[in-house]
């Protein structure tokens, strides 16, 4: 599945969502187009910017619900018109208005089902481990900073001149390298603090990381 | 706790003219919002009050388990129900748990659609509030069974009987509506917390809590192709809850209402139930935010506007819910069912039997929250504490009342009597608000009782200048 490239991508920090909007918008015209951004809510217009489209969840939800909403049905209708069928009251055995809140209940869960399951599914999640979170001054893209990360599996993508094209747009701090593992554990040496540069992190992490 | 010293650290909007809220933490910077919000869980240091709740509503839950087993070992013959009154406290505290739940859902999903701000602040709280309401009010059913290990016969399996469930029945509908709801209020409020449970993750400090709010959070890294998917299915989950909380409580009306029995074998039930569990749960939301609010110091998000647009709804609520009693009352005097006629009649005027109690409840749900016409009545956390109280007693002495003096007078005369709750009536009911207390304060202890994620996208400076519509 990813083919294995030395290094995830390379990152940069920014303090605004107008900075990481920015940014995106000059890396999409750049060319560049296997990045993704990490901002602690949802940015409006961020996935535009990456050139997402409609996700595909709404249809999930509308074939799931249709298909709970079949399922409860028939359910209904075997058990009570075909299997045992029940006088009860002298109402058909096909009661089907009695029939419909079932039907509706079981609708509304499976729609709610594939909108969780399915948003997980299509996020890849769980993945309790992923590249990004091996980046020192990760962790604040849940509180209070925004990355931008070009993908080494771009085919503009270039070690050098990327992290130089990133460096272009005024991050905040410097622009680092993602490094596919996080330093082998027998040797933490030198933790790698926030604001590095790109050079330093290059010697540290690449020599781990080469397959 | 005087409610003019809460009003002075409310942000001064316009200097003329009436102000208009706009439910924005001002004041505040993601950073800020973070901190305060993750550091009750992961600094604050677990105060005496807690601890003393905890072991207060523990109490209460033991004693809710030492009834329950007692129950089980004896059968329902421990409670008063009897012939004709066959459906006492217990039915009665599983419409009023549910019915507490329904705001829940209301502020989450409903007000999510109508894109209210206020929304943001409490919406954490009222979902938590609606899972554990519901986990109350799913076991009573199960409880009244009289053999609840056999409540699987309630779930369509394929059996060596070769039986199904009567799915012409309410009672079924019922199981299937309530877990229906459970489910889909407990993947909303998990979906919906994901992102702070990252928050949680990244900002502990200890390897152990690191790992549990790592699981909890599923790896979640906020990339923004992530919140596209995320916000997608949110608000698909908020447009599913939407009909899913009208169809519940309807659901639960039908209980009464597909039964010929007079007094619940009525067309306006569906309605009047659901807003009356509103009314009810929009209630608890606020006696549960008045003292939370104060005690993790979170006045900055949720305001005294916030807790005046509830009252607002309250009294909104409680003008449908009276629009019910006026309704069920009218239509029975018009009416030429003479067992129905009575048993209205005997609603209002039997003072031997339950007359005291139906005009409870008119004082507690049509009468007290007229005080929230007042303005300076409405911002009064102890007035809305006040009232909170008496609507939620109000609304179940309401679902106690339909229940007895329906089942009390029925159609033959021979077969009257009256409802003697027994001690164990009132033990299970108080030993489940301990249930309710111990999973209340396990949540606020442990989860983010604020959307995060949701209050920084709230701030000023939030989207850039060209991001959104």
């Amino acid at each position: 599945m990813k083919p294995r490239t030395a290094i995830h991508g390379v990152m940069a920090e920014f303090l605004t969502a107008e900075g990481v909007l920015q940014a995106t918008r000059r890396a999409w015209q750049a060319g560049y187009r296997e990045m993704d951004a990490y901002t602690p809510y949802p940015v409006e217009g961020l996935a535009i910017c990456l050139g997402m489209k409609q996700t595909r969840i709404p249809a999930l939800v509308f074939w799931g619900g249709l298909a709970g909403a079949g399922a409860g049905f028939l359910m209904q209708f075997y058990s009570s018109a075909v299997d045992y069928p029940l006088n009860a009251g002298g109402r058909p055995y096909n009661s089907w208005p009695a029939f419909i809140p079932i039907a509706f209940e079981v609708l509304v869960l499976v729609a709610a089902l594939s909108a969780f399951l399915g948003t997980l599914f299509l996020n890849g999640l769980p993945r309790p481990h992923h590249p990004v979170f091996n980046v020192p001054g990760f962790e604040r893209s849940s509180q209070d900073r925004f990355f931008l990360c070009i993908e080494a599996t771009d085919p503009r993508f270039d070690r050098a001149d990327t992290a130089q094209f990133l460096l272009s747009l005024s991050p905040h701090g410097d622009v680092v390298e993602v490094p596919h593992d996080k330093l082998t554990r027998p040797e933490p040496v030198e933790d790698p603090m926030p604001g590095k540069s790109v050079q330093e992190l290059t010697v540290s992490q690449s020599a781990g990381t080469e397959p | 706790m005087s409610p003019v010293t809460h009003m002075s650290n409310e942000p001064t909007g316009m200097p003329s003219g009436p102000r208009q809220p706009d439910y924005v933490p001002h004041g505040h910077d993601f950073q800020s919002i973070t901190e305060q919000i993750s550091d009750i869980v992961l600094v604050r240091r677990t105060g005496l009050g807690w601890i003393g709740s905890f072991l207060f509503s523990n109490t209460l839950l033991l004693v809710f388990t030492l009834v329950v087993i007692y129950l089980l070992i004896m059968g329902v013959g421990i409670w008063g129900i009897d012939i004709p009154v066959a459906w006492g406290f217990t039915i009665t505290d599983f419409v009023w748990w549910i019915g507490i739940g329904h705001a829940g859902t209301l502020i989450s999903a409903i007000l999510l659609l109508l894109h209210q701000r206020w929304r943001t602040s409490i919406n954490r709280i009222a979902e938590a509030m609606t899972i554990f309401a519901l986990m109350c009010a799913g076991l009573f059913p199960l409880m009244h069974l009289g053999r609840p290990w056999f409540f699987y016969w309630l779930l369509p399996y394929p059996n060596t009987m070769r039986l199904w469930p009567q799915f012409r029945s309410a009672l079924v509908w019922d199981v299937f509506a309530v877990s229906t709801y459970f489910l889909v209020s407990l993947l909303f409020w998990y979906l919906g917390m994901i992102p702070d449970l990252a928050t949680l993750r990244d900002r502990s400090t200890t390897k152990r809590w690191q790992v549990i709010y790592g699981v909890l959070a599923l790896g979640w890294r906020n990339s923004a192709r992530h919140w596209h998917r995320y916000e997608s299915a949110y608000l698909l989950l908020g447009g599913l809850a939407t009909p899913l909380v009208v169809s519940v409580h309807s659901v639960v009306s039908s209980d009464f209402a597909i039964s010929n029995v007079p007094g619940w074998h009525e067309t306006v039930f569906p309605p009047y139930f659901v807003a009356g569990a509103i009314f009810s749960g929009f209630a608890m939301v606020l006696l549960l935010c008045i003292p939370i609010r104060h005690i993790y110091r979170l006045t900055d998000f949720i305001t005294v506007d916030h807790l005046e647009v509830m009252a607002k709804i309250v009294l909104a609520t409680s003008f449908l819910t009276s629009y019910g009693y006026l309704s069920e009352q009218t239509l029975s005097w018009y009416g030429h069912e003479k067992a129905e006629h009575y048993v209205y009649l005997n609603r209002l005027i039997g003072f031997n039997q339950y007359a005291w109690l139906a005009w409870c409840v008119f004082f507690c749900n049509t009468i007290a929250p007229q005080v929230f016409w007042i303005p300076r009545l409405r911002r009064n956390q102890g007035v809305l504490a006040a009232v909170s109280l008496l609507v939620l007693l109000g609304m179940w002495l309401e679902r106690y009342v339909i229940i007895t003096t329906s089942l009390h007078r029925d159609y033959l005369p021979s077969s009257w009597g009256m409802f003697q709750p027994t001690i164990y009536d009132y033990l299970t009911f108080f030993g489940s608000i301990g249930l309710f207390l111990s999973a209340f304060l396990l949540f606020a202890r442990l989860l983010p009782m604020l959307s995060m994620s949701e209050l920084r996208g709230l701030l000023p400076d939030a989207h850039g200048h060209e991001g959104g519509r």
